[in-house]
């Protein structure tokens, strides 16, 4: 006795042939990415996204096959993170990276990076009065191994040479990469400390400031006070700036977990750490900046005004960057 | 416990529902803390084969060069482990898969928990936070461990302190990380999955007339049980399940029936019964639904 097919066999068989389409379709995104469709194919891919969709409402409705309505299921939240995960091309993203969200970022979090800015003072501060006071703090603060003989027995010539030795030339390029890989992970490392509240952030700059003003007192102590500055400011101004913002970064994220304020916490933690994140790309790539200057810059250049003129120019430049107003260029409206 | 879903095997707790813009629930279900776990554990252990084989390759190259002028082999060795450690994470999740090799491997991806798209600041964030989540907790760990006096108490503290980020996932009904958390981002499983036979072929039924009464016995749940027999194809349970359904419907078909074919035809003719019943507004969900 032969028996009809179920409708719910035939809807299948109508349309398989076009959910079958889209996987093929999704597969090659997935792997290779949206240059891998032809333009036919990207106008196709919503409409077979849709058709899917609707395909999962009808099966939902009318067939008991499971193992359709999970695949179904699957299929469309494929096709859906297509559709609504589209990103601007990767060109566009850089530009509007730097034109917009970077700085607009880092405007957003101008009282963090006071609040951080003013403890890297503090720390380099107090670091620099306890060693001046008492020399001994310089070997509890710095550590004698770290500070490569730049510590108060060194005589004021062997300082100084450390200042404008031009090295061999080579090596340089070592470094810079060192510096900035260091640096680089030490300030995502101050930015994640954040989530604990903010405080271990917050002891993290006040350390690197206070070894800082440290190595200060060192050379000052020498009469060298000039100098170093000018050695360290090539540099240290983007340097500095960077640590300061990646301090920044970390007391929002801090912030916003202790205190999110009139919206609930898990929005405003991603609020928070939406805008931390791109300060953060921006960190990295200013640190990036400073280990060449300090790679290359510091040791070819040898003259302390130039040092001086290249240090107060970053400074200009970032300041400006960030924090002077800009048209907004009618795509945004500020609210 | 709460029940299992039959054909997938997932937790409806792990169910998220997710309505796009056309007005479909999507269903997502969340990764469970063992796929997050090994997802991690893989990607780790990739990156770490990859890193041996990179440091070992730059190593044979400064050998080659007599260690003369390698200042550009130890450049691309920072810049290399450097990359290795942040953007894998990052630049994987960026890509349209939104998922790590390890995460490829067991079907996860992540995404933006408020449905729009999933950000570079997001990823950003959520991985640079892995630092304090995962290294930091470990690396007190260690230190705990070959400490001692005041200073293992010390890092006892330490140790407990942080350890409170790295079993976060635990605490939170969505397994956020503090990453997640921080990134408004969450794991979510999206396997490629095959589209199965199915089982409702017409021809499965022929030679075996059940009657309304015989297929008044179940109901969408049992159905799916059955499906999911059929599809596992396991001998003993087939006949078991097969015994159940004849003793319980009091079907006394021919002695030589095979379990197989009873049950394949059993299930085509109920998905009948049910589908038809479904188009005029009653779905029935289980044996006890009596209508």
């Amino acid at each position: 006795m032969a028996q009809p097919q179920l409708k719910s066999h035939q809807f299948r068989t109508e349309r398989e042939w076009d959910w079958r389409r889209l996987e093929a379709l999704l597969g090659r995104v997935e792997s290779r990415g949206p240059k891998a469709l032809s333009d036919d194919e990207l106008l196709e891919a919503p409409v077979l996204y849709r058709a899917a969709l609707s395909s999962l409402s009808v099966a939902r409705a009318t067939s008991l096959d499971q193992g359709l309505i999970d695949y179904l299921e699957g299929l469309c939240a494929r096709g859906y993170f297509l559709i609504y995960g589209a990103r601007p091309r990767i060109a566009e993203r850089f530009v509007s990276f730097f034109a917009k969200t970077w700085p607009r970022a880092v405007l957003g979090l101008w009282k963090e990076t006071l609040v951080s800015a003013a403890i890297l003072a503090l720390g380099i501060l107090v670091g620099f009065l306890l060693v001046r006071g008492n020399p001994e703090w310089f070997y509890a603060i710095v550590g004698g191994d770290m500070s490569g003989g730049r510590d108060p027995t060194a005589s004021a010539q062997a300082l100084r040479q450390t200042l404008y030795d031009k090295g061999e030339g080579n090596g340089l390029s070592v470094f810079a990469a060192f510096l900035f890989t260091n640096n680089a992970q030490v300030s995502l490392f101050a930015f994640a400390l954040g989530f604990a509240f903010g405080i271990p952030t917050a002891m993290l700059i006040a350390m690197n400031g206070a070894s800082l003003g440290a190595m200060m007192a060192v050379f000052a102590a020498k009469g060298l006070a000039f100098e170093f500055t000018g050695w360290l400011a090539i540099h240290g101004v983007t340097e500095l700036f960077a640590i300061v913002l990646a301090g920044a970064a970390g007391f929002k994220i801090g912030l916003a977990v202790a205190f999110p304020g009139e919206k609930g916490r898990l929005d405003a933690a991603a609020e928070a750490g939406r805008l931390a994140g791109a300060v953060m790309a921006g960190v990295v790539l200013m640190l990036m900046f400073a280990g060449l200057l300090e790679g290359f810059g510091r040791q070819l250049i040898t003259s302390d005004v130039t040092r001086y003129s290249i240090a107060l120019a970053t400074g200009i430049i970032w300041l400006c960057y960030f924090y002077l107003p800009r048209k907004e260029g009618g795509l945004h409206v500020r609210s | 416990m709460s029940a299992r879903d039959p054909v997938s095997g997932a937790d409806p707790a792990l169910r998220r529902s997710l309505v796009t813009p056309e007005g479909v629930d999507l269903n997502l279900r969340i990764a469970d803390v063992g796929q997050r776990i090994g997802a991690f554990a893989i990607d780790v252990i990739i990156q770490n084969v990859i890193l041996t084989l990179f440091v070992i390759a730059c190593g044979l190259v400064i050998a080659a060069l007599k260690f003369k002028n390698v200042d550009h082999v130890a450049v691309i060795m920072f810049l290399g482990a450097f990359l290795l450690r942040n953007a894998w994470f990052i630049g994987f999740e960026l890509s349209p898969r939104g998922a790590t090799p390890g995460k490829r491997i067991l079907g996860l991806r992540v995404a933006s928990r408020d449905g729009g798209r999933l950000t570079a600041e997001a990823v950003i964030t959520r991985n640079a936070l892995r630092e304090v989540e995962f290294f930091l907790p470990i690396s007190f760990i260690f230190a705990a461990g070959g400490a001692k006096g005041f200073e293992s108490g010390l890092y006892l503290m330490l140790v407990l302190w942080t350890g409170i980020f790295l079993l976060f996932p635990l605490f939170n009904r969505d397994r956020l990380r503090a990453g997640d958390l921080m990134a408004g981002t969450w794991v979510v499983q999206a396997p490629r999955r095959r589209l199965l036979p199915d089982l409702s072929d017409a021809d499965a039924r022929s030679g075996f007339a059940f009657t309304d009464a015989h297929l008044d016995a179940y109901g969408v749940k049992e159905l799916h049980v059955l499906e999911q027999v059929l599809r596992n194809g396991d001998r003993k349970t087939l006949a078991a399940v097969a015994d159940r359904i004849r003793r319980k419907i009091g079907w006394t078909g021919d002695a030589y029936e095979r379990d197989d074919n009873f049950l394949a035809a059993y299930y085509a003719a109920l998905r009948s019964r049910l589908e038809q019943r479904m188009l005029l507004g009653h779905r029935r969900k289980d044996k006890f639904d009596r209508a």
